[in-house]
């Protein structure tokens, strides 16, 4: 046991932090797994949509009108002879976009404001919790039909008001996250140390709380892909000449009878990547709720 | 013919992981009308055994392996699931370690008490209601009738634990499984359990499996005990013969650890490190008008290289005076002097200077460390941020602070998880002598430990404490634990101090009722030493 | 527990109040007006008309008088519609979309609980693995993707349900209630799944086998109560999720019920009874809200006590 301190580290048996651990059961998980590649898949393919995709996308054939699949057009064409393959490929990266975007904003309002609330406490938190209360009970879907119908359809606004929409819950589980971390013992023991409030958030609560907003955000993209599909489809979300999934599945709905591919496709690509996001973030719950063995 | 015989039993867990042997071939027996006591630690398949006979483990991932499990002659293991159902609750009754959660919160206790009344015996709903209110008085619950109508949560966990002994009666069963039913209680409480256990065994003529971690408490009702460890039993006899004569090393082991002796004042100088004066905790919880009057107008000194023990029972408030000196709770009315300066007063830097010269060592060792910094984190931490060392140094430091503590080096980078609760309480007592403080405040440090593991923990901290210079505030609930440790003691009792003198003074001389009522709950197997 | 509801109630009072304030000068700073959609109309005419409905007055007086009228029930005349009043068009769609509400909650609550709590028995085997796969379509696919699809199925192909209209021809209520129901059961079925898991691993249930009771009645009597908590506290947000839906389901179907009205008037620029709706149809959740609330806590006898009248 006299092994100088510059051995220390060189000795030293690796150790599996958490991460690792949860990564491990992740990978068995076969759903989540499939559910990851296809969404890798499917960011990927939109990523590079513009070079990729077989048809330009303004490109129509009036005479050729609406034909199922053939060698040409892999998934056939819409009643303006466009190919459905490239309009699915860009409305992809509106769909995808929408998703990752308004989620994004969902993530940096909730979180910070639930860490604030959660942390601080007492007055501050008991006036943002009023204020998200309120907010919680105004019945959203209304405010959004309307804010659309009212301002036009604006993708920027579209961004913002589906944001507003998802904060709230992400707010709730930080805060909840945050104020049990803070009764955790280890925290006290930070506190005890001497750190600085900033540090400790940083430090020992943020890393800690990581676990349920990794697994809700993963949810959360899928339920805002749901609405803006749902907005498009009511004709108050993206409108042409720009293009998404959920306004492909509306015109698809109106001639499902004559031409099912126009429904069936679109239908297929936003429900598969809805599946992809759900199992993985399942497949994501279920590996970072074990948080390491107690004796 | 003994009530029930069990005869190499062995059970198994398959998972994911691999098979585990969770006992591995344990024979025991319980007369009728006696006590049989089931001693381990945690692992030792104590549990397991008697779940397994009832057909209570699930059954995957459980398996039994062999052997067989005589219940009044009747082979229990061969019973199909319907033969077991029909035993279970009407011949063999169980109850268990925690009564805050063995009780369905969403049902009156009536209705829970009257089930296995009405399920194994045909009786109508109005005769079970009046056997159940005889049961509940006879388990001694003062006013039974409202209590049928009651809920769980509105009770406290002794009374809790009396009416699942009602309920586990109430059919009068030939055998009663009582697993740890008193581990969970306080001090005082445990007491009273335990009599009215040994009382209605003697009433009733039923025999007793008692499955229990601590040799001491079972001592005084056993008529035989097994000893078990890792999965396999290692002794068995009767209470006098094992503590007088142990033959396996592990018995040894056992008995060793049990806290014993009484501490020698000693080296206590006339300084006091720090003095309290009028100190007030209250707490003021949501939607109530009532504070709770956690620590209310407590002044006591401690004196320099003095270990001073706080004794008390669940809400008696020692937690919440040790952080209040810590700051970590926030003091309402009052003054803490350390080394002659208010450290009620202080914020910002001057507050973190002091921070580093007094620690906390807290009770759940799992709970007390970030779980996601290894070893090497978690100790460079306070000596970065109060200097005690550069980034030079920061390696040699650590090392000799693993070495204080008696960790192996070599798992310098290992996370919380991968360590046994012994060794993560060893980081954690590390990590509190990083800033070589001045005083330290052990909460409850040993409780959440296994027998074994707290004996080694106790010793470490005596040698620590001699080695820093450290003046300690040793917070427990166990009686036995403090007499060892501690060089004077401070009894507190709902938020007030009710006595204080030396070791010696308190435990052979108690001046307050409470405190000779503490005393008298100490099983006689820590007495007796 | 008649206070806790006072209580609650008020505090539902600013919220609606947030609404209504919002919602009206929210349509009104939208760019454009009621007729201007119109054919050409005579400006004389025009000016009558505004002064009329009000619209001539300054934005803020409109308001309070506005709310002079809701506290009287009043909800105002319809801008789209001359002659027939709000309220009036409200209540002849409220029956419709409640009806179809019904049924879509009924569906959503029998074939949710019993798939969740059947999957909850046997976790990890078959009988998990298939609801929960049904149910995670069910999650993942819009009710206006489940729609056209119902409705080729079974509309077209099979030709066994009718696809438009509600009441007239028997049978043509079951696929506007399945399709707005889906969504809900599958969430329903997670919720009581893992409420259910939950509970199951709770000590008392290892109580309830050791006194040899059944298994059946160890799920019935024990479990459920507290396995299905959440699935109560989950009604409140399905109300108002339900109504969202509607409007869809109402549009495809169409069916003549609230959702349709309201999408219609959004279109319009109907104020009145975009105004109307919407304060209407708040009201409505907050108050389902509340019940839902006062329900799920009254459920769970710890908190009951805090409902009041405690001991």
């Amino acid at each position: 046991m006299t092994t100088s301190a510059a051995d220390l580290l060189a000795n030293a048996e690796q150790g599996s932090s958490l991460w690792q651990d949860a990564w491990l059961r992740l990978r068995k998980n076969k759903l989540a797994v499939f559910g990851g590649a296809v969404l890798l898949f499917m960011i990927v393919i939109a990523l590079l949509t513009p070079w990729i995709a077989p048809y330009s996308y303004e490109t129509q054939n009036l005479d050729l009108g609406a034909t199922p699949p053939s060698a040409a057009h892999w998934l056939g064409t819409d009643i303006f002879g466009r190919d459905v393959l490239t309009q699915i490929m860009y409305g992809g990266r509106i769909s995808l976009a929408v998703g990752f975007v308004a989620t994004a904003v969902a993530l940096l309002i909730g979180v910070t404001w639930g860490a604030i609330a959660g942390y601080v406490g007492g007055r501050v938190d008991a006036i943002m919790m009023r204020l998200m209360d309120i907010l919680y009970a105004l019945p959203f879907m209304i405010f959004i039909v309307l804010l659309m119908v009212v301002f036009g359809r604006n993708i920027l606004l579209l961004f913002l008001a589906i944001g507003a929409v998802e904060w709230l819950t992400m707010a709730r589980i930080m805060r909840s996250q945050v104020q049990s971390l803070r009764q955790q013992e280890f925290v006290e023991a930070a506190v005890s140390l001497g750190l600085s409030p900033a540090t400790i958030i940083r430090r020992h609560v943020v890393p800690n709380a990581l676990g349920p907003i990794i697994v809700y955000t993963t949810l959360t993209i899928p339920s805002v892909m749901l609405l803006e599909a749902f907005l498009s489809f009511l004709g108050l979300g993206i409108q042409p000449p720009a293009t998404s999934w959920g306004l492909l599945i509306s015109y698809g709905a109106e001639t499902m009878e004559e031409y099912p591919w126009l429904l069936i496709f679109p239908g297929s690509a936003l429900t598969l990547t809805l599946f992809s996001l759900n199992f993985l973030g399942d497949g994501l719950r279920d590996a970072l709720d074990v948080r390491g063995s107690k004796d | 013919m003994a009530l029930l015989e069990v005869d190499n039993l062995a059970v198994s867990f398959v998972t994911r992981n691999g098979t585990h042997q969770a006992v591995k071939g344990v024979s025991f027996s319980v007369e009728e009308q006696q006590i049989t006591a089931i001693i381990g630690e945690s692992g030792s398949g104590k549990s397991v055994s008697c779940y397994a006979m009832l057909g209570l483990i699930p059954s995957p991932p459980g398996r039994i392996d062999g052997g067989t499990a005589l219940f009044d002659g009747q082979e229990l293991l061969a019973l199909s699931e319907k033969e077991l159902r029909e035993i279970r609750g009407r011949d063999i009754a169980m109850i268990f370690q925690d009564p805050m959660t063995c009780l369905n919160p969403f049902m009156t206790i009536g209705e829970q008490l009257i089930e296995p009344l009405m399920v194994h015996k045909a009786v109508s709903r109005v005769q079970a209601k009046t056997r159940a209110i005889e049961l509940l008085e006879e388990v001694g619950i003062r006013s039974p009738a409202s209590t049928f109508n009651s809920y769980p949560h509105e009770f406290s966990g002794g009374m809790r634990q009396r009416v699942m002994i009602a309920m586990a009666l109430i059919n009068e069963p030939r055998l009663l499984i009582a697993d740890e039913p008193t581990t969970a209680l306080d001090v005082t409480i445990q007491a009273q359990i335990l009599e009215l256990i040994a009382e209605l065994q003697r009433k009733r003529n039923i025999g007793v499996l008692f499955i229990s971690h601590d040799l001491a408490v079972v001592a005084d009702i056993a008529d035989q005990i097994v000893v078990m460890e890792q999965g396999e039993m290692v002794e068995r006899g009767h209470p006098q013969q094992l503590f007088s004569n142990p033959q396996h090393p592990y018995t040894r082991k056992l008995l060793n650890a049990i806290p014993s002796g009484q501490r020698e004042a000693e080296r206590v100088s006339p300084n006091a490190l720090i003095t309290v004066k009028g100190l007030r905790t209250w707490f003021h919880p949501q939607g109530s008008d009532e504070p709770v009057k956690a620590v209310d107008d407590v002044s006591l000194d401690i004196y320099r290289g003095e270990v001073l023990g706080l004794v008390g029972e669940s809400g008696s408030g020692k937690s919440t005076l040790g952080r209040s000196l810590l700051r970590l709770a926030p003091v309402t009315e009052g003054s803490v002097h350390f080394d002659g300066t208010d450290v009620t007063a202080l914020e910002g830097n001057p507050l973190k200077d002091f921070r580093r010269r007094m620690q906390m060592i807290f009770q759940d060792p799992f709970a007390s460390l970030n779980p996601r910094m290894t070893v090497y984190d978690t100790l460079a931490e306070p000596l970065l941020l109060h200097g005690i060392c550069d980034r030079k140094g920061l390696d040699g430091a650590i090392a000799k602070l693993m070495d204080d503590v008696g960790l192996a080096r070599h798992f310098i980078r290992k996370y919380p998880h991968e360590f046994s609760g012994g060794q993560r309480q060893r980081i954690a007592i590390g990590r509190a002598l990083a800033t070589k403080p001045e005083f330290i405040v052990a909460d409850e440090p040993v409780s959440a430990l296994d027998v074994t593991i707290q004996a080694q923990i106790l010793d470490l901290l005596e040698a620590l404490g001699g080695e820093y210079g450290l003046t300690m505030l040793f917070v427990s609930h166990d009686m036995a634990v403090i007499r060892r440790i501690a060089d004077r003691v401070l009894v507190m009792y709902r938020g007030k101090l009710i006595e204080s003198g030396t070791t010696a003074a308190v435990f052979e001389n108690p001046q307050a009722d409470y405190t000779r009522s503490l005393l008298a709950s100490i099983p006689s197997g820590h007495v007796a030493a | 527990m008649l206070r806790f509801i006072l209580i609650r109630l008020l505090q539902a009072l600013p919220v609606i109040l947030v609404v209504i304030t919002a919602t009206f000068f929210l349509v009104r700073s939208a760019p454009g007006g009621p007729f201007d959609q119109e054919k050409v109309v005579i400006p004389e005419v025009k000016r009558a008309l505004e002064a009329q409905y009000r619209l001539d007055l300054p934005l803020h007086e409109q308001y309070f008088a506005y709310l002079g009228d809701l506290a009287q029930g009043d909800l105002g005349p319809s801008f789209k519609y001359p002659g027939r009043s709000v309220n009036e068009i409200l209540f002849s769609g409220l029956p419709v979309t409640a009806e179809l509400g019904l049924y879509a909650l009924l569906i959503a609550l029998s074939i949710g609980v019993l798939a969740g709590v059947l999957a909850s028995l046997r976790p990890n085997t078959v009988q998990d693995y298939i609801p929960m796969s049904l149910a995670m379509i069910g999650i993942c696919m819009p009710s206006f993707l489940l729609e056209p699809l119902l409705v080729l199925v079974f509309g077209i192909w099979l030709d066994w349900l009718p696809i438009t209209g509600w009441g007239d021809i028997p049978g043509d209520k079951i696929l506007p209630s399945i399709t707005l129901g889906a969504a809900y059961a599958a969430y329903i079925a997670r919720l009581s799944r893992a409420g259910m898991l939950e509970i199951l691993s709770q000590d008392y249930i290892r109580t309830a086998r050791a006194k040899g009771l059944s298994e059946f009645r160890v799920v019935t009597k024990h479990a459920l109560r507290g396995g299905l908590i959440p699935v109560v506290a989950f009604l409140g947000p399905a109300f108002a999720g339900l109504l969202a839906g509607s409007f869809v389901v109402e549009t495809i179907f169409q069916i003549p019920g609230l959702g349709r009205f309201y999408v219609q008037a959004a279109f319009n620029r109907d104020y009145t009874m975009i105004l109307g709706t919407t304060v209407f149809l708040s009201t409505l959740i907050v108050f389902f809200n509340i019940v839902s609330d006062v329900v799920a806590a009254w459920l769970n006898p710890r908190l009951r006590g805090q409902l009041g009248g405690g001991r």
